[in-house]
């Protein structure tokens, strides 16, 4: 019983890695582009959130339908505006200018929001709990895994089964050719990172209700983030969940057997997938 | 071929020249009428630990005024310059802030508050530079061991006082002691220096606890910011733990405290080190940080008085509360104590030029602070001396959540403000 507890709890753990690395895998598929800010743009979002619910009294999940859209659009602007500049044939540029947003936005927060740590009150929600077969699930983490599947399904269909789909795999499969035949590649990288944002801040609403969180704390989560794209295979967000879910039950499995294991057992489940299939479980691109 | 001659005027001139520098060079403070003696300040005003360090604007505004008039030393008067510097919470960076002061604006006397990731570095610098340092707010274990301290031998340069994992204990146990709730703790310790301390087999929680009659469980040690804590609580439930110990920050501890209400775990009692000693984690918490306890090292209850301002513990917290609108802080108190003891003995040392003297002095210290009597003769080890501890939990009190002194049997004459409630 306490293994297949330590297995169902890593399983909704993985839903909330697999909703940090939804984001990243999106915006990787679609332009290559390495997003190292992701882990602090999640905060960032839980801020924001924050700051709805004081001033508004809100409700944490009903703040994201305020969130959502704001983080879209600092997305679309932060693309249009900063992140297409960086984009070429070279990783790097990239990188070092996530990298820098990412030291901006930790020390903007610290200068708005002070070191405190901070939590969102979702009242009962964050405490309640249901009974199935002997096991006792958290609401909140079941909530937090039916939320990641209806994220990346929805991501999926979107990607399928509509035009903007057929843009964002166009553009990803040749930019050029895709910009020849009537696309704005600029305007389709802004869409995406605004999509890609916005999914940001449903993860970040949740971490938030989840536990407290201060504006140092996001470079942490991007690791996960980082894992579960990989271990899932760059590009495909099914893989992204499946992921996921192998980095939490890793970790709770770990911790079963000790818990210094926790974080450790995760890195190892990581790096031994990385040496059997260095591009992941189901790679879609290359 | 042209031969390079000096003549004999150009040889004067360099000569002259050369004979006047040391004079030039020398700094110009022994010629001055009001020298000035330069303190180097380290401590985290950013990243994680930053909670430690936000009433220093607050504090080292009224050491300031304090020492606007200057010190009085052996009859000649010096003008104090406090310079403070950001350790940014990272011990790398706080070396090497603390090396900057030393050689760079050559402070005369180093001072570092805050966690083990300051105070160590700092004073390891320190030791190194033969610069008096003088520190507090770590406990003296991590202090002490943590920088290699032989006992018998201690430090040459370096002094520190706070408490230490014994009196913590002691305080936990005292608190514990009245309640009546069974005798089974679950332990929570991270794998970091303070959590490998409190979880120490010989050094730590689990000797005293055994000898004391309760049962520790402790899984092990997790890595901080962990997102899952089930395994924790499927052992306490077990075990039937009716207390939880441990050293948190305060991320972990929201995670496992809303975790352990997901999955049936309700401990009657929760006493929880540095993730509980600030009133903005506990409001964070919401109705949930009702009844949470903690170690509590200074309040504004506490008997004592600044020997610098003579305001009293009330009157130094509702100033912090007043000027910046926010709840005290513990880290306060001590803050404000470290400069009393600086002014102590700069009034108090022989030649404030020698460093011997200066450490001499600091040796010395036997002065009544905000904090209680710091006096390194009645120290635990050498370098090392203690201040009480009590231990208080956080009760609804009007709209604010307030910190109550619940325990108070190693130092009866803090005064007890509230009796302990248990949870749930």
């Amino acid at each position: 019983m306490d293994w297949l507890n330590a297995i169902v709890q890593g399983t909704l753990l993985g839903g909330l890695y697999a909703l940090f690395a939804a984001g990243l895998s999106l915006i990787f598929g679609v332009m290559r582009l390495v997003n190292i800010a992701h882990g602090d743009m999640i905060i960032l979002a839980a801020y924001l959130g924050l700051t709805v619910t004081t001033a508004t009294g809100l409700h944490p999940l009903l703040a994201l339908v305020l969130v959502v859209p704001t983080m879209g659009v600092i997305g679309y602007v932060l693309q249009r505006g900063l992140l297409n500049q960086t984009l070429g044939d070279d990783l790097l540029p990239p990188l070092l200018v996530t990298f820098g947003l990412s030291v901006i936005i930790q020390n903007g927060l610290l200068e708005v929001y002070s070191a405190d740590p901070q939590k969102m009150d979702a009242g009962a929600l964050e405490t309640a709990s249901v009974a199935v077969g002997g096991l006792n699930l958290g609401v909140l983490p079941v909530l937090t895994f039916a939320v990641a599947v209806a994220v990346i399904w929805g991501l999926q269909w979107t990607f399928y089964h509509t035009a903007l789909g057929r843009a964002f795999r166009a553009v990803s499969d040749n930019q050029d050719i895709a910009q020849l035949m009537g696309l704005n590649r600029r305007h389709i990288f802004g869409v995406a990172m605004a999509l890609a944002l916005g999914v940001t801040a449903i993860a970040g609403i949740l971490l938030g209700i989840r536990t407290s969180f201060d504006p140092s704390i996001g470079g942490g989560r991007l690791i996960f983030g980082f894992e579960a794209v990989i271990i899932g295979g760059l590009g495909n967000l099914w893989g992204t969940l499946v992921g996921g879910v192998i980095l939490g039950v890793a970790q709770t499995v770990g911790a079963k057997i000790d818990p210094g294991w926790q974080i450790l057992s995760g890195h190892l489940a990581f790096l031994l997938i990385l040496a059997i299939r260095p591009n992941g479980l189901f790679p879609r691109i290359s | 071929m042209k031969l390079k001659t000096t003549s004999r005027r150009s040889f004067l001139l360099g000569a002259s020249a050369a004979l006047a520098t040391p004079a030039i060079l020398k700094s110009s403070r022994a010629y001055a009428a009001t020298p000035t003696l330069r303190i180097g300040h380290v401590s985290p005003r950013t990243g994680p630990l930053a909670g430690f360090a936000e009433a220093d604007d607050y504090v080292l505004a009224g050491i300031e005024k304090a020492f606007a008039g200057g010190i009085n030393n052996n009859g000649k008067t010096w003008n104090v310059e406090i310079i403070s510097k950001d350790s940014q919470s990272n011990p790398n960076r706080a070396a090497e802030v603390a090396a900057d002061l030393i050689l760079g604006d050559e402070v005369d006397i180093i001072v570092a508050a805050s966690t083990p990731d300051t105070v160590n570095p700092v004073a390891d610098q320190a030791e190194v530079n033969e610069v008096p340092c003088i520190t507090t707010d770590c406990p003296w274990q991590p202090y002490f061991f943590g920088r290699n301290g032989v006992p018998g031998e201690g430090f040459a340069s370096t002094y520190h006082f706070f408490w230490g994992l014994e009196d913590v204990i002691g305080a936990f146990l005292d608190m514990w002691g009245q309640s009546g709730v069974s005798k089974s703790v679950g332990g929570l310790f991270p794998n970091d220096a303070d959590g490998n301390a409190w979880g120490h087999p010989e050094l730590g929680l689990p000797k005293p606890l055994a000898a004391a009659g309760y049962d520790l469980v402790d899984p092990g040690r997790y890595q901080p910011l962990s997102d899952d804590f089930s395994n924790y609580i499927a052992a306490f439930k077990e075990a039937g733990c009716e207390i939880v110990t441990g050293n948190m920050i305060a991320p972990d501890f929201a995670t496992f405290w809303a975790q352990a209400a997901q999955q049936g775990f309700n401990p009657k009692i929760v006493t929880i080190g540095k993730a509980l000693l600030f009133p903005s984690v506990i409001e964070s918490l919401g109705a949930r940080g009702d009844g949470l306890s903690s170690e509590v090292w200074w309040s504004p209850n506490h008997p004592f008085s600044s020997s610098l301002s003579g305001a009293s513990s009330k009157e130094l917290a509702e100033g912090y509360a007043a000027a910046s609108g926010r709840p005290w802080t513990q880290p306060i108190g001590f803050k404000h104590a470290l400069f009393e003891v600086v002014a102590d003995v700069v009034k108090r040392a022989d030649d404030l030029e020698d460093p011997e003297a200066i450490v001499a002095a600091i040796n010395g210290t036997n002065l009544d602070t905000i904090v209680g009597n710091v006096n390194w003769a009645n120290g635990p080890i050498n370098n090392v001396t203690k201040t009480p501890l009590v231990a208080g939990q956080w009760q609804q009190d009007g709209d604010a959540m307030d910190l109550k002194i619940v325990a108070n049997s190693a130092a009866p004459n803090i005064p007890l403000t509230g009796e302990l409630k248990l949870l749930g």
